[in-house]
């Protein structure tokens, strides 16, 4: 179908089309934009914001006024985007949203990231002749968890976090209520999100063109640490950060800014930075183990991965009985957090368990829940005392006046951060059955392994959602299933259920594409490539490492030589592994 | 991890609601129907029930089209429904005058259009095809013809005394 190209018209001026699903995808292939709320390419069409509103004239004469994003490109047509028409209508809009909306754009979080602030400001609207919603018609803001906060006082219905919601995790935790001028997206009957099965994967507010929907801060609290001269502070980094983070400061997308990452945390006073990436090796060490064996052993299998807080939250709450197919270990952040914990004040003078502070900056909003659980506690507290977002990182840099572009490249600090190309690319689909599977295979067989590329299981695009392979170690086949979004997994789950599963291996990611494309990175829902370019950053990472197979990480070899022995030893269990709870016996279990 | 509230309604009911309707989300109205029909109203747990049970659908998709329509109800109803007419033949033969001598005589609560006892409750609706009678007030499917505020008040005394009421 791509082969054949047609041509229409952008005010006068014609361009080609080819396979694009609506005419506000040829706008924005040209160059050109027009403003949107509600359509994010990577859910359905929903055509309620009205703001992409263009007028098109048919060859024949006629001329009508409709949403860009709902109609599809026609040979001949001449879309006018600026038309003195179509200007009023997006004016009108954007005064009505202004009437319903609190404008306290000072004080909210998505303050400069806002599209409604971003195109009130592009329309010039000065002045809205509509009257504003009084202070006492507010509604209660949700602050109940951990990871996000929903305040409905600023939402503009545009029904993005609802499809998000549905089509990316098939779960609708959040859903339109009421009707006509009363209408308000909220959880079930208005409950609190931490009432609701929600898993705070946060893609809604990654999609939430305003600050309806936003991500909990935590800055204050982690300054306030650096700053208490009694606290010694450390900070590990999750391997997407790394590619993502540079989009806040207008470098390159998909660039590699771990160098600069490191400078610059230093700058603002951690008194050590570590690796996630060096935890991750060390969850491929513990996991691959496992799994081997599970399959020696015939213990449970399909093993599932335990990575993402958000997939461990959606087992907990939706499938308890299966909870023995998830695996024992920690995630990295959780790993690391322990390690640290554990060996940091040994290791490093004026460090003790008490003075010590481990912030962990993450890509994902489910993580600052995954450190608030009580099976990540010791002694009463958290093992991961802070979690940052991307977003929230780019914020304290730029706030402590750091020029984070011309930052001079550092390493990071020893003996927690050497890692290896198997850990930097757990942050796409597919990286960690990818890490998983390259160690298995030569523990298992003994052999050097040279084509570490399993591509079958790479891609991050919405057709790359389920993605199975078959690797031969030595004669067993092992067959692994790579899902994004909890809507696939579900599928996985029910093919389990009937018994029709074969594969060996499930790695779940709950945010499509994975980690890269996790709801704490800066803002990529208006793009789709986005997340591909990230993906790709991290594979080049991979690729450039000499080391690229996470048993050959010579940290990882050191631990487990003077502190933890082996695998899946006694003391590895207790320091890298953890158990899940049935969460459905706190409320709905007679249900189903 | 849904919570759930203390009070406790008979999902077996539901369940065969479900059942005779077909488990399927497209007939979650007519399902909602039948359970208002059962409960005399949506409770929310028994809609988290069926948002969680029928696949494709959510407790929030759920309540979304319970509050979507005005024929559902997220509060009980009392033993006698009363339904006043307010449809235009009504309305310009006073049916207000009607309305306010029910909401008189049975003191609501602030907000409330059922009273504490769980006797009574009023709701408003828009023609009932009986405009040749109007105004029309109809409780429990019992049409009460050509009412006045006097009339409101000699058929509730009939049904409070029947009750061996106040």
């Amino acid at each position: 179908m791509s082969e054949d190209k047609k041509t229409l018209f952008i005010d006068g001026v014609e361009v080609e089309f080819t396979d694009e699903p609506n005419i506000l995808e040829v706008i924005r292939k040209a160059g050109l934009n027009v403003p949107t709320f509600c359509y994010r390419p990577d859910l359905t069409q929903f055509g309620a914001c009205r703001m992409c509103v263009v007028e098109v004239e048919y060859p024949n004469g006629r001329v009508m006024v409709n949403s860009s994003c709902t109609m599809p490109p026609e040979a001949g047509i001449n879309v006018k985007i600026n038309s003195k028409r179509v200007r009023k209508i997006r004016k009108t809009v954007l005064e009505l949203l202004l009437a319903n909306h609190d404008k306290e754009c000072t004080t909210c979080d998505k303050s400069g990231a806002c599209e409604l602030q971003k195109y009130a400001e592009e329309y010039g609207i000065k002045d809205i002749r509509f009257p504003s919603k009084e202070k006492e018609e507010y509604l209660p803001i949700d602050n109940s968890n951990p990871s996000i906060v929903r305040d409905p006082n600023k939402c503009i219905l545009c029904g993005a976090c609802v499809r998000a919601c549905s089509e990316f995790q098939g779960h609708s935790v959040l859903g339109f209520a009421n009707r006509g001028s009363a209408t308000v997206v909220q959880p079930m009957a208005g409950k609190s999100l931490s009432d609701v099965d929600c898993v705070f994967c946060g893609q809604c507010q990654a999609v939430c063109p305003t600050g309806a929907l936003t991500v909990k801060n935590n800055v204050d609290q982690v300054w306030d640490e650096i700053n208490n001269p009694d606290k010694k502070v450390v900070v590990q980094m999750a391997p997407s950060v790394r590619v993502g983070l540079g989009e806040a400061f207008g470098i390159e997308v998909g660039s590699n800014v771990i160098g600069k990452l490191n400078a610059a945390l230093r700058k603002i006073g951690f008194d050590f930075v570590f690796d996630t990436n060096f935890s991750a090796d060390l969850t491929i060490m513990e996991e691959a183990t496992e799994f081997l064996d599970r399959l020696n052993n015939k213990k449970t299998l399909p093993l599932f991965t335990s990575c993402c807080p958000a997939w461990i939250r959606y087992m907990e709450t939706q499938h308890p009985d299966m909870l023995g197919h998830l695996s024992s270990c920690k995630s990295p952040q959780g790993m690391l957090s322990a390690v640290l914990k554990e060996l940091v004040p040994e290791k490093f003078e004026g460090v003790t368990k008490d003075n010590l502070v481990v912030v962990s900056i993450m890509p994902c909003t489910a993580k600052k829940y995954e450190a608030n659980r009580s099976q990540l506690t010791k002694d009463g507290k958290a093992e991961t005392d802070y979690v940052l977002t991307t977003k929230e990182i780019a914020q304290m840099i730029k706030s402590a006046g750091i020029d984070f572009a011309s930052l001079k490249e550092e390493q990071n600090d020893s003996p927690f951060g050497k890692y290896t190309g198997a850990a930097t690319i757990f942050g796409a689909s597919g990286g960690v059955a990818e890490a998983a599977v390259r160690t298995a295979y030569e523990v298992v067989t003994g052999e050097k392994l040279n084509d570490v590329d399993f591509k079958v299981l790479r891609g991050v695009d919405k057709n790359s959602r389920t993605k199975d392979a078959e690797v031969d170690i030595k004669g067993t086949k092992v067959r692994v299933r790579v899902v994004s979004t909890l809507k696939e997994a579900e599928k996985s789950i029910q093919e389990i259920k009937a018994g029709k599963a074969d594969f060996h291996i499930l790695e779940v990611m709950a945010c499509p594409g994975g980690c890269i494309n996790g709801a704490g990175q800066p803002a990529s829902c208006n793009n789709s490539k986005i997340k591909e370019v990230r993906a790709e950053g991290l594979y080049k990472e991979d690729r450039e490492l000499d080391l690229r197979k996470s048993h050959e990480n010579p940290d990882v070899k050191k631990l487990y030589d003077e502190y933890l022995e082996k695998p899946n030893s006694h003391k590895a269990h207790e320091l890298l592994h953890t158990v899940y709870a049935d969460m459905f016996a706190n409320g709905y279990k007679d249900l189903k | 991890m849904t919570t759930q509230s203390p009070e406790k309604f008979d999902f077996g009911k539901v369940d065969k609601i479900m059942e005779e309707c077909g488990a399927d989300k497209s007939h979650l109205i007519a399902i909602l129907q039948n359970v208002q029909k059962e409960f005399t109203y949506l409770p929310i747990d028994v809609m988290t029930y069926i948002g969680t049970k029928i696949e494709g659908l959510s407790p929030a998709t759920v309540y979304g089209v319970a509050t979507f329509y005005a024929q559902f109800s997220l509060e009980p109803k009392g033993k006698y429904q009363i339904k006043c007419c307010d449809g235009t033949a009504c309305h310009v033969r006073g049916s207000m005058p009607v309305m306010n001598a029910i909401k008189a005589k049975l003191k609501f609560a602030e907000g409330k259009m059922r009273t504490e006892d769980g006797m009574f409750s009023l709701e408003t609706v828009s023609c009932l095809g009986a405009c040749g009678l109007a105004p029309v007030m109809v409780i429990n499917e019992k049409v009460y013809p050509q009412m006045t505020s006097d009339a409101v008040k000699i058929v509730l005394d009939e049904i409070i005394a029947q009750e061996g009421g106040k």
